[in-house]
């Protein structure tokens, strides 16, 4: 576990609050937990807030979804500052960039993705990069392990990656023309390189 | 190989519809009401006599499993709860099913809370797999949309199925853990007993399945116990996901029938190890969490539960991370402990401070600075932290390397004599200091 902390009070907004149709949907949310229980809801919100904030979490939104939820606010302060999906700091306008490093991923070459990054990006991760665009950080396993290496970047993955393809995927984002997600190679999905060799009968 | 026609995930690849069309095509949602008509009893006693296994990683027996619900609701709801968290390294199965075949896990999701007395199910997806969330709503609401589930449905079994997700935090697979989150907390894990059939999800007696094991369910029904029990051995029975990363030639998810040997599994549908299979240098077998196996005890490995015990390994979620001589055994196993140090949820002592501990001593350990006395003290430690946690994240994090100690000692003092061979100007320092 790591120690994590608010932004400091120079970069916290002064105020959050759901936009009209992100509050329709929180009340949807709210409403597939039995009665009493809103604060299951309490992820699913602060994610919508940290989309809508443009992709990290304030105090304010916090407070903001505590109040929507009938919770106290430390209650919500300890989820925000437990997950780590919710990022407690501005992050890149453009992209915030979450290169994989574990082992599996280790294994097939992400540390030229971070060479990448700290070329790139910022030699520091969540820090933004100079024009502002473009955070990164390595987060730990996302899952997509025989696709390694990878990286995620808002909701989309972009799989086996090397330095020049992640470079490209990096280039379609900062020209606003991104590229296809998924993965970098001629592959279906996760099957085997050149067809899979299972699945042959079936129909599809 | 295992034959086509014995495959459960027959949209593996996502190269068919995930929708309810292309799911029918493929059989899912075929007589699932005769299914529901033959009653609680024995649908729990068909799974039971199938001899399917958890597939989540504990490999606790699904039937069994299930009858350790009340029989009666003393007024309490009941629930299922989908641990769809997965985020053990090397484990990338349960995304394939989500994106790919959502239906077979909404009509097992069905089917077993049909079987548990449950009218509520909530599936709780790792945050991080954000489109494969979007997929599985979709199948959820076109299961609505048709009536399959939802309240007077098709089926007559009112049953409401949630969509939930987490938010970046591997702990929350441990399945009580996954319950403190779901009610809004902290995913920090409980103290058992209670178990959660009597005490889970909201204070209410609650299953927790990962979605494996699930989305096979309504094949096991359809095509009866013996079928299944009749691919794999005894106590390691039907089919499974294997995820095959690392240094292969084709990384690739892939079904096969439990207990298909090692070589078979990585040559016949990975392309072999990366420059031959001598030149592997040892596999994790299932997932991160699991000792390491050398290449020498590879050669007629049998990955199932039982192959995998009697080399001192376990099957785990047959996530399989396979490393070539070229790998830095030290190093690999190094970031395996920080990705724990990482995710400890520092509920536990033992944890909380054990897993920076391991990781800093493995750190030096992989540049040769350490001292070989050190080497019996990581183990010591390792083994302090086993057994002396609220949940099995402690274990999961100190088998890894003790796997590496009993397997790999004389390539950690190698590097020890190589360090000291060579003058530095910092002494090397000990452990606790």
């Amino acid at each position: 576990m790591s120690v994590r902390r608010l932004a400091p009070a120079e970069v916290q907004p002064k105020e959050f609050s759901f936009t009209a149709e992100n509050l329709a949907w929180a009340k949807q949310q709210i409403a597939k937990y039995p009665d009493g229980r809103q604060a299951s809801a309490v992820i699913p919100l602060l994610w919508r807030a940290q989309e809508q904030a443009g992709g990290w979490t304030s105090q304010k939104a916090i407070e903001y979804v505590a109040d929507l939820l009938g919770m106290a606010y430390i209650r919500v302060l300890e989820v925000a500052t437990f997950y780590t999906m919710f990022l407690l700091a501005p992050v890149g306008r453009k992209a915030h960039v979450q290169v994989c490093g574990t082992t599996p991923c280790m294994l097939r070459g992400s540390e030229e993705l971070f060479r990448v990054c700290r070329k790139r990006i910022n030699h520091d991760p969540f820090h933004v990069s100079a024009d502002g665009d473009f955070s990164w950080e390595e987060v730990e396993c996302l899952g997509a392990c025989v696709n390694a290496p990878m990286v995620l970047i808002g909701s989309d993955t972009y799989e086996d990656l090397t330095a020049e393809t992640f470079e490209k995927v990096l280039d379609g984002i900062a020209s606003g023309k991104p590229v296809k997600p998924g993965p970098q190679i001629d592959r279906q999905m996760s099957a085997p390189i050149g067809g899979a060799t299972t699945l042959k009968t079936a129909k599809a | 190989m295992l034959d086509d026609k014995d495959r459960i995930f027959r949209n593996l690849y996502g190269q068919g519809d995930f929708g309810l069309e292309g799911a029918r095509q493929r059989g899912a949602w075929d007589g699932t009401k005769a299914i529901l008509e033959k009653g609680r009893d024995a649908i729990v006693n068909e799974v039971k006599a199938s001899g399917q296994r958890g597939r989540g990683g504990a490999g606790f027996p699904t039937g069994l499993k299930w009858s350790f619900m009340p029989k009666q609701s003393d007024g309490r709801p009941h629930y299922l709860v989908i641990n769809a968290d997965e985020s053990e390294p090397g484990t990338c199965k349960d995304r394939e099913i989500m994106r790919h075949d959502p239906h077979l896990l909404v009509e097992g999701c069905l089917i077993a809370s049909f079987a548990m007395g449950a009218n509520a199910a909530y599936i709780y997806v790792r945050g991080e797999f954000i489109r494969e969330r979007e997929r599985l709503q979709a199948a959820v609401d076109q299961a609505y949309e048709a009536k399959l589930i939802g309240k007077n449905n098709v089926h007559g079994w009112d049953f409401d199925l949630v969509v939930h997700h987490g938010a970046g935090a591997y702990i929350c697979g441990e399945e009580t853990a996954l319950l403190e989150s779901l009610e809004g907390k902290k995913g920090q894990p409980r103290l058992k007993p209670p178990f959660p059939a009597n005490m889970g999800l909201y204070g209410c007696p609650t299953t927790i399945n990962n979605v494996e094991t699930i989305a096979q369910v309504p094949d096991i029904m359809r095509r009866g116990a013996a079928w299944f029990s009749s691919l794999g051995r005894k106590n390691n029975t039907g089919t499974k996901l294997y995820c095959i990363s690392g240094h292969v030639e084709r990384p690739c998810n892939v079904e096969e029938v439990l207990g298909v040997p090692l070589r078979e599994l990585l040559e016949n549908h990975a392309g072999g190890v990366r420059g031959g299979w001598d030149n592997l240098l040892a596999v994790i077998p299932g997932g991160s969490s699991m000792p390491l196996v050398p290449a020498s005890m590879c050669d007629d490995l049998q990955m199932d539960f039982d192959g995998l015990a009697a080399v001192k390994s376990a099957l785990g979620t047959a996530a399989v991370i396979v490393m070539d001589k070229s790998t830095d055994i030290i190093r690999a196993m190094a970031r395996i402990s920080y990705f724990y140090k990482h995710e400890s949820c520092g509920q536990c002592t033992p944890c909380r401070e054990g897993m920076g501990w391991m990781w800093r001593v493995l750190t030096r350990m992989a540049e040769g600075r350490a001292h070989k006395k050190e080497i019996d003290m990581l183990f010591e430690v390792t083994k302090q932290i086993e057994g002396h946690t609220i949940c099995a994240f402690g274990d999961g994090a100190a088998w890894p390397v003790q796997g590496l100690l009993r397997h790999f000692r004389p390539e950690i003092e190698r590097r020890i004599d190589q360090y000291a061979a060579n003058p530095h100007p910092e002494p090397v320092r000990v452990a606790a200091e």
